[in-house]
Parts: structure tokens; sequence; C-alpha cells
């Protein structure tokens, strides 16, 4: 039943696509609600995916590889939500969607949603943790996807080649200003996530809080430079991918670690 | 009742034919006199065109005719440059004039405006009744649909027009944006009034011939800056519009890389329309520096002209749709108010045979 209402969600987010793509191909792309009535629904749907799996483990739905990449999906859906009609009703749903297709359909296809054979203990600040970090990456997958947006329009400015996909994007000033503010954003939310670690009354995997600080320190400087103005708004955007890549990384080795670590 | 069109386009023929039959004060009343029981005149800079009623065919010369300016000097054959549309085809043309598809610009907006205003004339001064009155006000909606659902209009297609459309692309709202002229010339005003029309309140406007600057910054609402002061604004502003007639570059990247150190993450927009030109091409490649000159302003005016080209197809979908119940309305119409004597009378009619 759970995996049903994640399947309708991935329609929805594939119809958000198919909407954009066919209008592009048509050259008529008007920005317009479609986008957002579509990721609003597919967000619904795997809000109640997550809802009735937390149910069913009397926890936070964070304890295996499945439920993190939906998780993560959701995370980034909600960002999408929050970040401002001006962003929404522009191509950002349209380099929303497919991001989150991406990492549902992964999620569905690839073997990963194994269940823990024991049942595992309730803990409120792993899970405060695990969750809020996850909503963090989920505004820096946004700003990630502002700043491919940004390297694209920056792109056709500069070569003076303007496809009809470039009418539609947000000015480069405002793409920059929601770069900056999606990257406060996750970096406030990742530290709180990363001072929770602390606490969550478990020995700490040596290598995973290096890796993790190391995202951290990675987005700290992009800040710094930002706000030094050491950093071409380029340059932020292109570290924004990096930051991200680098981000999902580290999430895929903690959480493939901690299931290893669960196997009998 | 004959419903027809008569008229001379850019298609057609040259500027000097289409001064030669711009029609004139009296147009009206001859046209009456002529046998048009109703008659519009739209006349443009690309297009000069009689849109009529009537009882009995009124032949293409005599319309001609009708438009002549000066009809004593002038004995010469009329028909040949002329085009006829009737009935259906009168109404497919206006559509397509009224949506921009006929224009020179494909999509341009100002022919709705100038039909609009020639509607209001003619309805005025009497000459346009209730034929003219629905087939015009048809027109302005199928008008409106055609650039609501389609990209007829979209993109920029003049040199002021997408120095403006690329300075939103790069800045948003221009409201905040200071802007330095660099150099008076007619090109520059014209990109200068554009920005203002936007929303450009902050205008400076530097050239070698001091009254010319000032002269130029009252005509657009901005202040005279002194032409050896202009180094120094270029590090305030956000866009530079250079066209002077300098013979080597005024701005080069080691000129400019001082002035970029203060400003990382604001961007700066220079169109340079000047030939030779202003700037340095490679300035361009400098972080956070977009360049367009002349050359690169027009080619991208090219882009939207073919994007705009590749729409027509759709509005003229929307036009059919309409054109044909157009001639429906036209027909119920005909069958619901015409008593059976009338409907007698009006069946030798060709509008009545072809319902439009």
């Amino acid at each position: 039943m759970d995996r049903q209402l994640l399947i309708v969600s991935t329609i929805c987010f594939l119809a958000a696509i198919g909407r954009t793509i066919v209008s592009l191909r048509a050259g008529i792309f008007r920005p317009g609600q479609f986008n957002f009535l579509a990721i609003g629904l597919g967000f619904i749907f795997q809000t109640a995916f997550l809802s009735i799996r937390g149910h069913a483990l009397g926890r936070c739905p964070l304890t295996n590889l499945f439920e993190v990449f939906i998780f993560l999906a959701w995370s980034v859906a909600l960002i999408y939500m929050l970040v401002g009609p001006v962003y929404r009703l522009s191509l950002m749903g349209a380099f929303t969607a497919p991001l989150v297709v991406l990492l549902q359909g992964f999620a569905l296809i690839a073997p990963i949603d194994i269940r823990h054979p024991v049942k595992l203990p309730a803990n409120p600040w792993l899970e405060f943790h695990a969750s809020i970090s996850l909503v963090a990456y989920g505004a820096f997958a946004l700003a990630c996807i502002a700043g491919v947006m940004y390297l694209v329009q920056e792109r056709q400015l500069k070569t003076h080649q303007l496809h009809s996909i470039f009418s539609h994007l947000p000015p480069l000033t405002d793409l920059f200003a929601a770069i900056t503010r999606l990257l406060w954003w996750g970096f406030a939310l990742y530290t709180l996530g990363l001072v929770s670690g602390f606490f969550v009354g478990q020995p700490l995997p040596y290598v995973q809080v290096v890796c993790a600080f190391g995202v951290w320190l990675l987005y700290a400087a992009i800040l710094q430079g930002r706000h030094l103005r050491r950093l071409a708004p380029k340059h932020v955007a292109a570290l924004c991918i990096v930051g991200f890549s680098a981000a999902l990384a580290l999430l895929w080795g903690i959480t493939f670690t901690a299931q290893m670590q669960s196997l009998p | 009742m004959n419903l027809f069109c008569v008229g001379l386009s850019h298609h057609t023929a040259d500027v000097e034919t289409r001064e030669r039959f711009a029609g004139h004060a009296e147009t009206d009343g001859i046209l009456r006199g002529a046998g048009c029981t109703e008659a519009l005149l739209l006349t443009t800079c690309n297009r000069v065109e009689v849109y009529a009623a009537s009882e009995k065919r009124v032949s293409t010369d005599e319309i001609a005719r009708c438009l002549v300016r000066n009809i004593e000097n002038d004995r010469s054959e009329y028909a040949p440059p002329f085009y006829r549309y009737e009935d259906e085809k009168c109404v497919q043309h206006l559509f397509r004039v009224a949506s921009g598809l006929d224009s020179m610009v494909v999509g341009e907006s100002e022919i709705l405006g100038q039909a609009k205003k020639a509607y209001e004339s003619a309805r005025a001064s009497g000459v346009a009744g209730p034929w003219l009155h629905r087939l015009f006000q048809r027109a302005f909606r199928v008008a409106k649909q055609v650039r609501t659902h389609t990209e007829i209009t979209r993109g920029s297609v003049s040199v002021g027009s997408v120095a403006v459309d690329l300075a939103q692309r790069i800045f948003g709202q221009l409201s905040s944006c200071k802007v330095l002229v660099l150099g008076a010339g007619e090109t520059s005003e014209r990109t200068a009034r554009a920005l203002v029309s936007r929303g450009v309140t902050d205008l400076r406007v530097s050239n070698r011939s001091s009254d010319r600057a000032q002269e130029l910054a009252r005509l657009v609402g901005g202040r005279a800056v002194r032409f050896d002061e202009w180094p120094q604004q270029c590090r305030e502003i956000d866009i530079l519009i250079t066209s002077t007639s300098s013979e080597t570059p005024l701005l080069t990247p080691k000129m400019l890389a001082p002035m970029l150190r203060d400003r990382v993450d604001r961007p700066l927009f220079i169109i340079d329309i000047a030939v030779p030109r202003d700037v340095e091409p490679s300035v361009n490649e400098m972080h956070g520096v977009y360049l367009y000159d002349i050359d690169s302003l027009q080619s991208v005016a090219e882009q939207s002209l073919a994007l705009r080209r590749q729409q027509i197809t759709a509005a003229e979908a929307i036009i059919a749709e309409h054109v044909a119940d157009f001639g429906k309305s036209i027909s119920d119409k005909l069958n619901c108010k015409a008593s059976s004597a009338e409907r007698r009378a009006l069946g030798e009619t060709p509008l009545h045979t072809s319902e439009l």
C-alpha cells in the first residue's frame, strides 16, 4: 500500500516534467500553476507514505537507504514549496521535479528497501538529527538546482545564444539571491543536525564525523567567500553543485555503513 | 451584402506607392459615393486598406480611385498593386492583420491599436455600421486570444527592446539600476528611453560635448556628467550604454579590472552600439560582465523573430476557428432576423450564398 502511494507521487512529479517538456517543445512555456499543483500533489502523497511508514515503524522512517532517499525527495519538495512564488512559478519547478523523480525512481527500482531484522528502538535525538539533516540536504539540493539554472543563464548571456528556455529562467540577480538564501537555510539546518548528532547517546563513527564536518566546512567556506565578496556568483553557483554532490556522497556513505553494521 | 477588403501593404507595394494611395480627408465620402454601404480606412506606415460592405460589387479600381491622393495628376492604372479579399477571405485577412501575422515584424502589437483607432474614427463619423462593427469587434477578440495563447509577441525584435529585455534578464527589476549613457547618439537615446520606460530612475549622460549631454539628460530625465568623469562612474553603475565616435576602444579589460574588484557580486551590463566599437570584445570574458555590441543585439533580435515565426501555425489555427465561427454566427443572425421576404432578397446577394 505505502509503495503505491509513492508510485502515485512519482507520477505527479512526472506529470510536471512532461508538461514542461511539451511546453518547451512547443515554445510556449508559461510560468503557471500546473507545476506547483503537480508537485504539491506529489508532496502530499510522499507525506502520506512517510506517515504510514512512520506509524508502522513507530519512529521517523529513516531506517534504510530507501527511506532516506524518499525523505530526501520529500525535503526537496518541501523546500521548493517554501522557497517563494518567484522561483516556484519559473522553471525552478521544472528543474526540481526531475531531481525528485530521480531520487524516488531510484529508491523504487533499486533493491534497497531492506527491513531491519529487529525493530529499532525510538531515539528522539537520533531521529531529530537525521530528519533535520535531510531537510538541510533538501535546501542544498535546491541551491544546487538554482546553481545549475544560474550557470545556464550566465552561459547563454555570455555567448549571446539565447534559446527558448532562456526566457523562462529567473534573472541572474534573483537566482543569486535564491542561492544565497537557500545556502543559509541549508547551512543553519545542517549545523543544527550536526550538533544534535552529539546527543544521540551512541558512539559516532569517526570517519562519518570527519566527512560530515568536511561538508559543513565546505558550505561554511562558500558562505564566507560570498559574504566577503571573494567568490564571484558564478563560482558560488558551481560550488553549490560540488557541495551537494559531496553531501549526497556522504549521505550514501553514512546510510550504507549504518546498514552494513545492522546486518547480522 | 458584399464584405470585402481592398488594399496595399509592404508585401505588395513600395513606400512610394503606399504614399500615393494613403487616402485623404474626403475618402470616406467618396467611398460611400462609390457604392459602399459601410467603409473603414486602415492606414499605417506599412499598409493602406479599405474594409467595406456594399449591396453591389464595387470594383478594386474604384476603391483605388477613392484612395489616390492627387487624382487630377494621376491617370495611371490603379488595380495592379492592390489585393482584394472577399467574404470569408476578408474576415481571415483582418484577423491576421489585427493579430500581427501580416506585419513586417511578426507579432508586433502596434497594429492592433491602429486598427482600434481606425474603427473608432469610422464609427464616430458614421461610415462603419453593424457589419463592420461585428467584424472588427471579433477581430479585436481574436487578436487578444492569439496574444494570450501563443508566444507570437514574445521576445524583443528591436535593438532598444532587446537591450532592455537583456537588462531585465540580468537584474530583474530595473528601478534600482544605475545607468550611464556614454555618447549621446540617436540609438543610445532610444535605448535610454526604453530603459526609463521600464523603471530606471538613475540615469547619467556623458558626452564630449557637454551641451549635447545636458540636452539628452534633459530629454530622458537624467543628469549630465563630465566626460572625464565617466571612468569613476563605472564603479557605481549597473548598465553602460556607449556610442561615442572614438576611433580606439575606450574601455579595455585592463581598465575595467580594478573597477570590478569592488563589485564582485554585482553584474555589469555593457551595451556597445558604437561603430567602431568603444569596448574591447575581450571585456566579455571578465567575470560578471555581459557585453553586447550592435551585431550581437541584432542577432538576438533575429532569434526572437525566428521564435515568433514558429508560432504562426498556432495563431493561424486560432484564426481559422474564429473565421468559421464568425461565418456561422452571421448566418444564424441572418436566419433569425430576416423575414422570409428579406431572406429572399438576401438570397440574391453573394454574402448570403457564401455565408461569409
